[in-house]
């Protein structure tokens, strides 16, 4: 593998009247005694989506992760910089972070529908924060169905068991169980990466539906996914972010020989 | 000799050591099965047993051996429930922990009768309790909860973290998330080991021989006000159950018929055995394939 | 406006958090109540095992190697006598013979239903054995003093009640667990193993012995010590068919007694607080201390045999 100068780093700044979603600040993870993310600083833009791309192991999903604090839950792990969100470091004691992650929500790379009805996946978490209501949570159910285009497979069977969907219709769930707590952004952690090419491209094209309502952040390993869906992209490297572009330029013009390199497939 | 020869002596030998065993294991449940069975009618069911003559049946036994059952899982499975979910959810992997697991296999390893002899200390005589129904509970409570609080980990660590990274991520707390999510899809594993754990419970001797007592005074079937000694669900009573009431005819009975007393209550014991094991089988995959096909 | 009451909301404490807050204290609270309990088994049987040597000034050493046991009556050095070498030897020998004989058996089973008969080992007998693990051990005690100790009587002689009796219903007491522990040890065998050594030409009885019984060690003994702890500290089962009399076997067809034994007959008929009640106590010490040594040992093979 070629050695890239870690020191050569092109991040873009967002235009002026851009407005900011969330951001990172020299944000680092560590395991135990192992530092797995180098101070990565990332502006995301409100309504737009951001992909984060680069080899295995280059830290994007722990990075991600960290975002809304899932990595909070992985024994011995240790995340230190600022997040900020609505102007609030969201990587302190002071927030709360149960109330944080309904506002930053989460899709996972592995579909994981809860062991209930495909009602019951959506309503369920709404239910335990106090949405009582048949008919609210009925009207919820059916549109965030319908964004996640699996209303018109499973409008029918919505008390059956959500296991029984395929693989592509459970990640699609996945999505509607998410949106349905109507987050300010979400979180995507290689989505489409178990789904066979006809479920990528529905998946592809409820984010584009989605980006009028919300900010996404997507790690993807097919880079003409990130290059098709993203306003921006960010390319990780050794757990550091070594270039962060529009995505246009990112795949055409990259400024960094690592990028370039792994954009046109020369990479290692 | 050479290796074939060898060979066919080895397989020879081990062929001749199953037979053995399944002669054996036949033979064991075949003599209790054919010895105890036709002693078991209605009569030797329900009524009480006598001390000097013969014609004693095992009633009130089978219903202590019960509701000693009910209460020891009532007391033991909120408590090795919550044990389980510490261990599985927010332990991690700290020295404590390891100290905690370890106190957990030694308390699942010591001999029964060391759990009801420090039953008798504490809850008989400390706790004035005396003999009686709810010390032997406390008692079964403690030689129950290790290995329950294992089965219910195993069950719960066989739920994938997915699950409870579904939940994290829409706001929700570890606990509700464990609660709601985790505990139903591990609830086949769950409810097997507790019908497992029953078994072990149902015929535990040696720990209630001096917690729950070793007497079966009458009981007034018409009464059920707790708080009458008399009253079958009086927790103050002494209360002799099925497999102690094996062992004290055998040791001291002086009943003309204590051997086929006792063969036949050994038959009922070993039926509700494995009926329970048969129940434990069954009952997980049916949750299994209620929860999943619905 | 909206955006304030998010900012608002995420700096107070959610609903959630109290309830993942209280659900840890919960969940703490259980656990600790066990580890409680344990920590108290030990404090009491100790504290009273002990007090027969702290109180009742009896030498330990004579406790554990001399051989009467009386501790009601005063014997002839104007002291009661309590000497649990009989009892400490009955328990040991009934536990190892039982063990000894019973290993042999476990192989042949486990080897049956591994190597041999694959199909309806694993489909008969498995079930089989596990039931049996489940069956209460106070009817092996009734299968014992109905069966083995009459059929000991009429070919031995004597009364039948002693070690051999107790051998033999700890035999099969314990078979069942050291079989199914035994077959798990040699499902964890590797497979290619096997392959490997039939590649070389080996008969099977060869591949067993030398390659899947060899690798399977660790596990196996593992099962041994288990059952081994469980005839040790098995109580009425015992106590049914050993005979009860608290003096040296002389032999392994005459009346003996075993450490629980000689406690679940006893406890109940001695006084708290006087010497022969504490004495009993330290006999329950010994079982627990065993217990423990048990314990240390299943451990000791388990990381010998995770450093192969």
């Amino acid at each position: 593998m070629a050695n890239y100068s870690l020191d050569d780093r092109f991040i873009r700044e967002l235009p002026g009247d851009a407005e900011v979603a969330v951001s990172t600040d020299d944000l680092r993870v560590f395991y135990g005694e192992h530092e797995a993310i180098h101070g990565v600083s990332l502006p995301f833009e409100r309504y737009k989506i951001t992909a984060l791309i680069g080899p295995s192991g280059s830290g994007k999903s722990t990075y991600l992760r960290s975002i809304n604090r899932m990595n909070d839950n992985i024994y011995g792990s240790r995340v230190t910089g600022n997040i900020m969100y609505r102007g609030l470091d969201i990587n302190s004691n002071a927030v709360d972070v149960y109330e944080m992650r309904k506002h930053i929500g989460m899709v996972f790379q592995r579909p994981n529908p809860f062991a209930k009805s495909i009602y019951d996946n959506i309503t369920f978490a709404l239910k335990r924060f106090g949405t009582k209501s048949k008919a609210e949570l009925d009207e919820i159910v059916e549109t965030t169905l319908k964004q996640a285009a699996l209303w018109d497979q499973v409008k029918d069977q919505l008390h059956k068991s959500a296991l029984a969907l395929s693989g592509g219709q459970q990640q699609r769930l996945c999505i509607a169980r998410a949106i349905a707590m109507k987050p300010d952004i979400l979180l995507m952690d290689e989505p489409a990466s178990a789904l066979d090419p006809i479920s990528t491209a529905t998946l592809e094209d409820t984010m584009m539906a989605l980006k009028d309502q919300l900010t996404i952040i997507i790690v993807t390993h097919n880079m003409q996914q990130a290059a098709r869906v993203s306003d921006y992209t960010a390319f990780f490297y050794n757990g550091q972010c070594l270039e962060f572009d529009e995505t246009r330029k990112i795949f055409t013009r990259p400024k960094i020989q690592a990028t370039d390199d792994y954009v046109s497939g020369n990479f290692g | 000799m050479n290796a074939k020869r060898v060979d066919k002596i080895a397989t020879g030998v081990i062929n001749v050591i199953a037979g053995i065993i399944v002669l054996i294991l036949a033979g064991l449940l075949g003599y209790i099965l054919v010895r105890g069975v036709p002693h078991i009618s209605w009569h030797f069911l329900t009524s009480p047993a006598k001390a000097f003559q013969a014609g004693g049946g095992i009633g009130i036994q089978l219903f202590n051996s019960f509701y000693l059952l009910v209460l020891a899982m009532l007391i033991s499975v909120p408590i090795s429930l919550g044990a389980g979910i510490y261990l599985s959810e927010y332990a991690g992997k700290g020295r404590i922990v390891e100290i905690v697991r370890t106190a957990i296999e030694i308390l699942s390893s010591l001999p029964s009768v060391v759990v009801g002899l420090f039953g008798f200390l504490l809850f008989v005589i400390q706790f004035k309790f005396g003999f009686s129904i709810i010390s032997g509970a406390l008692a079964l409570t403690m030689f129950n909860l290790p290995l329950l609080t294992r089965s219910i980990e195993d069950s719960l660590e066989q739920v994938a973290f997915s699950q409870r990274e579904a939940g994290l991520s829409l706001g929700l707390s570890r606990w509700e998330t464990v609660i709601h999510v985790v505990i139903p899809e591990a609830l086949p594993g769950i409810i097997s080991g507790m019908i497992l754990g029953a078994g072990r419970v149902f015929g535990e001797a040696a720990a209630l021989i001096y917690t729950a007592g070793q007497s079966a005074p009458a009981l007034n079937f018409a009464d059920w006000n707790p708080f009458d000694i008399q009253s079958p669900l009086s927790p103050m009573r002494p209360a002799e159950t099925l497999a102690v009431h094996i062992w004290k005819i055998n040791a001291e009975g002086i009943q003309p018929d204590a051997s086929a007393v006792s063969a036949g209550a050994s038959a009922v014991l070993i039926i509700v055995v494995l009926l329970f094991n048969f129940l434990a089988r069954r009952v997980g995959t049916f949750i299994y394939r209620k929860m999943t096909a619905a | 406006m909206e955006e304030d009451k998010i900012r608002a909301a995420m700096l107070r404490k959610s609903r959630a958090a109290r309830i993942e807050q209280r659900g840890r204290a919960i969940s703490f609270a259980c656990i600790a109540l066990i580890v409680l309990v344990v920590v108290a088994i030990f404090y009491f049987v100790a504290s009273k095992g002990l007090a027969t040597f702290y109180q009742n000034k009896v030498n330990l050493w004579d406790f554990l190697s001399k051989t009467s046991w009386s501790p009601s009556t005063t014997g002839p050095h104007g002291k009661p006598e309590v000497g649990a070498l009989p009892m400490i030897i009955g328990s040991f020998g009934v536990t190892f013979l039982a063990a000894i004989v019973a290993t042999p058996f476990a192989i042949g089973a486990a080897l049956f239903m591994t190597e041999i008969a694959t199909k309806w080992g694993a489909k008969i007998l498995q079930p089989v054995i596990d039931l049996l693990v489940g069956i209460p051990s106070v009817v092996y005690g009734f299968i014992g003093l109905s069966v083995v100790v009459p059929a000991i009587r009429n070919v031995f002689g004597g009364t039948g009640f002693g070690i051999l009796a107790g051998t033999f219903v700890l035999f099969i007491m314990i078979l069942p667990t050291v079989t199914s522990m035994t077959v798990d040890a040699i499902h964890a065998v590797p497979s290619y193993y096997r392959s490997a050594s039939a590649a070389l030409g080996a008969t099977r009885w060869q591949t067993t012995s030398r390659v899947v019984l060899r690798a399977a060690v660790p596990g196996i003994l593992t099962g041994i010590v288990f059952g081994m702890a469980r005839a040790f500290g098995e109580a009425l089962a015992v106590q049914m068919v050993i005979g009860n009399a608290a003096m040296l076997p002389k032999d392994l067809i005459s009346p003996a007694s075993t450490l629980t034994s000689v406690l679940t007959s006893g406890i109940g008929n001695t006084v708290m607080g006087s010497l022969e009640n504490n004495a009993l106590w330290s006999l329950a010490l010994i079982l627990l201390l065993m217990s423990l040594a048990f314990n240390l040992v299943i451990r000791w093979i388990g990381k010998r045999g995770a450093l192969k």
